[in-house]
């Protein structure tokens, strides 16, 4: 790709006369700076977070995190040390992990499951039916905040972290079916047909065919639902309770007094951060595949 | 793509794309794809074990939970949220009527006219200017970041460029900058005049005097309250100008550190007031206006008649500009935009970057070699072929703005009481929610889902083509 962009440039150049060459050479300047400029704007509110939260919470009142810019003796990271200590934001972070992994591999195995039988196995109203699951991509989760409830109650789970498990997996369940049932379809037909051919079950071909080929699939939909439940505040909002909620559930109930407790705000906004930060850069081209296939959502 | 690494395209483009992109090389293979044959006496509900789980969650969770808000929502509250009596459509109605939800109805259309046609233009934008810089990747990375963090994290961060206090706000130090600089800020918000024998008005109106000045005889206008510790500097030993015809005078701090000098006469180390306005005045008239020099002095070589009050009008005493109220009733909704537009625009830029990917390059460089301008090659090539693709994204944004929720709600929550100025219909529901007023409630979500199933449709459409 870049290969390309580098021929044409050079073909484009020599094709151009003199003139021309200039004008789009100093354009390109005028570009990139507008680019670079743009980009900053873009990371200006991130790293003003990160300042401030680094910064006594005393001082906030005195100005905003660009003084820290200029004096960083100012910095500590009292904040941070204070956070750890915070029972209610230590175990609402570890919350956030308990209600997170089991969401994610949950969905990614009962998902591909149910992708596979989609798209390699026979059954009455097949097409029906997945025609259905992609209908429910863009339900509105907030369309099931009150039944559900409702029926949580009734089963007598509501505030644990099963219903935050239940809940999560459901609402991820249309995206992962319709995203890894598109991709198993595309896997070669002569592939499982040789494995049926050689008497392997379903299960056998699901395991050992279709799931490692699928891999690059099922990393999107799991980078994507992780970071959709690690992100998530309305759900969480409306089923955990005080010893299930999330950190960010924590962190909500704080911005109703935002000057008084920017400390905590700030080092814990980060913190909340920083993971999907680490997934996100560590796993781009998954998570871009990812969004690319789930922009319907 | 960005994402470029040893990876075959038509993979990537497998896993990616089945929305989008239905004309990639790797589309065929999905459509050729046909039923395998059963072997004879095969049962069919072999599938069901591996269907069970998700049927089951999603029966439950989605399936039920609609038809469930559906009804729920033609019925009054009961006790304790439960079902009252029938009430048609009266649930919908209040939405309608009730101050609070009409409201959040008008922000929502607001959202849905401005948001997703700002955030795809931009993204448009920025995907056609990255096309052919090398760093592209990293801008790219830049302007993606946000959508891979929370709402939550997101909105603090906008809360605290929105702070009130100039001090503090990034969005309020940037505003009293430019409107500084551009002049309009009161040069002498701290000075003002104690002596009523002199003048008549105040700060807030103006100071006018009340004798009246002929040409030729100087006009002596002293103020007090200058701060000394931090003086303009271009403030000069207060004097009289030196060019002096028609009607002419001094305004000067009266004071000096340190003591000493008589009120009402210009004394050594007295500044003058440089650019403060000074109007003269006939009957109720402004006839001229003019300002100080740096001494303070004045000169108005028109008035060679008559005689005249000056005025010192009450703009030179304004109080300092204290910034714009982001999070105020006005402009907390177009602010909380601001913030989903740092969110979403990447988001954009990267599906559009994706769909330009995929337009052959041929048809490009045939028309520039044909003459055509950057401009009508995009204008009447790129545009046109993308359209898929920006339609993707226009309807990906609508559906998302009608459901925003998490960055409202805790932008929304950091303005205290102006709060209810951001609302939009999720964050009405789920106020209504948290009131147990069930049938309320149920009522928007229901108009959530009609919103939607326009795309629900799409989806749906284009799926079934796919399965052929």
């Amino acid at each position: 790709m870049t290969a390309i962009a580098g021929a044409d440039i050079v073909t484009g150049a020599i094709s151009r006369s003199r003139p021309a060459r200039i004008a789009a050479r100093t354009g390109g300047g005028a570009l990139r700076i507008f680019l670079v400029v743009v980009g900053l704007i873009w990371l200006v509110p991130t790293f003003g977070l990160l300042v401030e939260s680094l910064r006594n919470p005393a001082q906030y009142a005195n100005g905003g995190w660009w003084n820290a810019v200029a004096h960083p003796a100012q910095l500590t990271f009292s904040n941070y040390s204070a956070l750890l200590k915070n029972h209610a934001i230590t175990s609402s972070f570890l919350n956030t992990i308990e209600i997170t992994v089991p969401a994610t591999l949950a969905v990614v195995l009962i998902g591909a499951a149910a992708a596979y039988a989609f798209a390699w196995m026979d059954f009455p109203g097949r097409d029906w039916l997945f025609l259905i699951v992609v209908g429910l991509l863009v339900i509105p989760i907030q369309i099931a905040l009150i039944p559900v409830v409702r029926l949580y109650s009734v089963l007598g789970i509501s505030g644990s972290l099963y219903s935050l498990w239940i809940f999560h997996v459901a609402f991820g369940l249309p995206f992962a079916i319709f995203l890894l049932r598109n991709y198993f379809a595309g896997i070669p037909r002569d592939l499982i047909e040789a494995a049926r051919m050689d008497g392997g079950s379903d299960l056998l071909i699901f395991r050992r065919i279709v799931m490692p080929l699928g891999l690059p699939a099922i990393a999107s939909l799991g980078i994507f639902q992780f970071l959709w439940v690690w992100n998530d505040l309305l759900v969480a909002l409306v089923f955990s309770n005080a010893s299930t909620q999330p950190l960010t559930v924590a962190l909500a109930s704080q911005t109703r007094q935002f000057g008084n407790s920017i400390d905590i705000l700030a080092s814990g906004a980060f913190l909340s951060l920083i993971i999907p930060l680490g997934v996100f850069l560590a796993f781009q081209r998954f998570f871009v595949q990812g969004v690319l296939a789930g922009s319907v959502k | 793509m960005a994402q470029d690494s040893g990876e075959p395209v038509s993979q990537a483009e497998l896993a990616g794309s089945p929305v989008l992109l239905a004309e990639t090389p790797a589309a065929p293979a999905r459509r050729q794809r046909a039923r395998i044959p059963l072997a004879p006496g095969e049962v069919r509900w072999l599938a069901l074990p591996f269907l069970a789980p998700a049927l089951v969650l999603l029966g439950a969770i989605l399936l039920y939970p609609l038809i469930y808000s559906i009804v729920r929502s033609l019925f009054a509250d009961g006790p304790a949220g439960g079902f009252g009596s029938f009430a048609g459509l009266r649930n919908y109605g209040s939405i309608f009527t009730d101050s609070s939800t009409l409201r959040a109805v008008e922000n929502n259309l607001l959202w849905l006219v401005v948001v997703p046609t700002i955030v795809t233009i931009l993204g448009l934008i920025f995907a056609v200017l990255t096309e052919r810089i090398r760093w592209a990747t990293a801008f790219k990375t830049v302007l993606f970041m946000p959508m891979a963090i929370s709402a939550l994290a997101s909105g603090i961060t906008f809360a605290l460029i929105y702070a009130d206090q100039p001090s503090r706000g990034l969005a309020n130090t940037i505003t009293v900058g430019i409107h500084d600089a551009f002049g309009s800020s009161s040069a002498y918000p701290t000075v003002f005049s104690n002596d009523a024998a002199a003048y008549s008005g105040s700060a807030s109106a103006g100071y006018t005097t009340k004798s009246t000045f002929a040409p030729g005889s100087p006009a002596l206008l002293p103020l007090t309250g200058l701060n000394l510790q931090s003086p303009p500097p271009d403030a000069r030993q207060a004097a009289m100008p030196s060019a002096a015809r028609g009607v002419y005078g001094v305004v000067w701090n009266d004071f000096r550190l340190g003591g000493g000098g008589t009120a009402g006469k210009i004394d050594p180390r007295e500044l003058g007031l440089p650019g403060i306005q000074v109007q003269a005045i006939r009957g109720s008239q402004v006839v001229a206006t003019t300002t100080a020099d740096a001494h303070g002095g004045f000169v108005f070589p028109g008035l060679t008649s008559g005689r005249y009050q000056l005025r010192l009008p009450a703009a030179n005493f304004a109080a300092a500009f204290g910034g714009v109220s982001w999070l105020g009733p006005n402009l907390i909704t177009p602010a909380i935009m601001i913030a989903y537009l740092w969110i979403y625009a990447g988001f954009a830029m990267v599906l559009l970057a994706a769909g330009m990917s995929a337009i052959s390059r041929d048809a490009l460089e045939a028309a520039r070699m044909d003459g055509a301008t950057e401009w009508q090659v995009f204008r009447r090539i790129t545009v046109p072929l993308l359209a898929p693709v920006l339609t993707v994204v226009f309807v990906t944004l609508i559906i998302n703005v009608l459901k925003v929720f998490d960055i409202v709600f805790i932008i929304g929550q950091s303005a205290g009481a102006n709060q209810k100025y951001s609302d939009v219909l999720a964050v009405s529901l789920y106020n209504a929610f948290g009131n147990q007023q069930y049938g309320l409630a149920s009522a928007i979500g229901v108009i959530l889902v009609l919103a939607v199933i326009p795309m629900m449709v799409v989806n749906i459409r284009r799926s079934r083509k796919e399965q052929r």
